[in-house]
């Protein structure tokens, strides 16, 4: 599986240094290493969904004891979980930290992914959620930190897009 | 059983735990009974207060949490069963008031009503411990009994589909929200 296993390490790595100790995930291809990695780490605890939008309820709940997380979601995830995102996360102002897989981009070949790749981004605007765009291994760490600290100091939603060109290797 | 008489039943249970509920008639009966900085309403995200309670319960694994969830909400996130059951938290026990309506929007009644069985879903989605409780007295032992113990609690409560006649809360939603999250920072500080 082409998925960069040195570029999934790049950012969980970024993540643990964050201090983030609670990761909520459902399994999609780009994500897998991640998921292992967050599965194999004892001083993390990775809760694993049946639905994103569970997620935002675990992240809000962590926050507000006082414990940095992180949610893994592919696009479809996060369009999955909308509402929440609305009325819990932005009604409440809990930060989160997305780490998004941007499927249905350039470079897609599933035809599946495609519709939700291109709502992604008009999508994130429209509920005025910042965005940044991983595409280069170096500037994981420090990008992934700047999410965070946006994040917390402005008690609102970030979202990091785990593209192509960093997660794929074909 | 009516759930305001339910509530203030398990009131001295609950008054010294961390506890979450849901929007609407739940969150205003609790708050009539007396509010504490430890309560959080959730009043919007239908079906996420369980969410919220495991996300809480994971963190502060040394502290009980209580989550008030309702029939409807339940039934907008089934798969929050799935999720809890798959991580166990000793420490999260799960009220939820099957009034077998959405009361608070007009009294609709919901799957409840028509046979879909809460107590049963809980069951198969692997909460260890379930109880069906129709009596205060049922649901005083049930709920005794789940905060004595370690074992992750899932008690679906039989209620009329009665509320009070006003869900007015003198508490801003943010004001709940930053008073809650330094109570929860403060049991963190006393426990070091």
């Amino acid at each position: 599986m082409p998925v960069s296993v040195a570029h999934s390490r790049l950012i969980y790595d970024a993540l643990k240094a964050c201090d983030v100790r609670v990761i909520s995930a459902l399994p999609e291809t780009w994500l897998v290493h991640l998921i292992r990695l967050a599965e194999e780490d004892p001083a993390v605890t990775l809760v694993r969904l049946a639905k994103e939008e569970e997620g935002i309820g675990i992240s809000a709940g962590a926050h507000l004891a006082g414990v940095n997380s992180a949610l893994l979601m592919q696009n479809h995830g996060f369009l999955a979980a909308i509402n929440p995102i609305v009325s819990l996360a932005l009604l409440y102002k809990i930060p989160l930290l997305m780490l998004i897989s941007y499927r249905g981009h350039f470079g897609e070949k599933d035809p599946w992914q495609t519709q939700g790749g291109l709502a992604t981004e008009p999508i994130l605007r429209a509920l005025n959620i910042p965005i940044w765009h991983l595409n280069k291994p170096d500037e994981v760490a420090q990008r992934i930190k700047d999410a965070q600290t946006l994040a917390h100091a402005s008690l609102h939603p970030v979202a990091v897009l785990l593209e192509r060109e960093l997660m794929w290797e074909d | 059983m009516l759930r305001a008489d339910a509530l203030q039943t398990i009131y001295p249970d609950i008054e010294d735990r961390i506890v979450v509920t849901i929007m609407g008639a739940v969150a205003a009966e609790l708050y009539m009974l007396g509010h504490k900085e430890h309560f959080f309403y959730l009043e919007h995200a239908m079906g996420l207060a369980s969410s919220m309670g495991l996300g809480i319960a994971l963190s502060l694994p040394e502290r009980k949490v209580v989550v008030l969830d309702g029939d409807g909400s339940l039934l907008m996130n089934l798969g929050t069963l799935s999720t809890m059951a798959r991580y166990k938290p000793g420490n999260l026990l799960h009220i939820v008031f099957d009034n077998e309506s959405l009361l608070s929007v007009g009294g609709f009644p919901t799957a409840t009503s028509t046979g879909t069985d809460l107590a049963g879903i809980a069951r198969a989605s692997g909460v260890p411990n379930v109880a069906e409780v129709r009596t205060l007295e049922q649901l005083r032992a049930s709920v005794h009994q789940a905060l004595a113990g370690e074992t992750l609690t899932t008690i679906i409560a039989k209620v009329e589909a009665v509320g009070p006649k006003t869900f007015h809360m003198d508490l801003g939603l943010l004001e709940n929200r930053f008073q809650f999250a330094r109570s929860l920072e403060a049991m963190k500080q006393q426990k070091n």
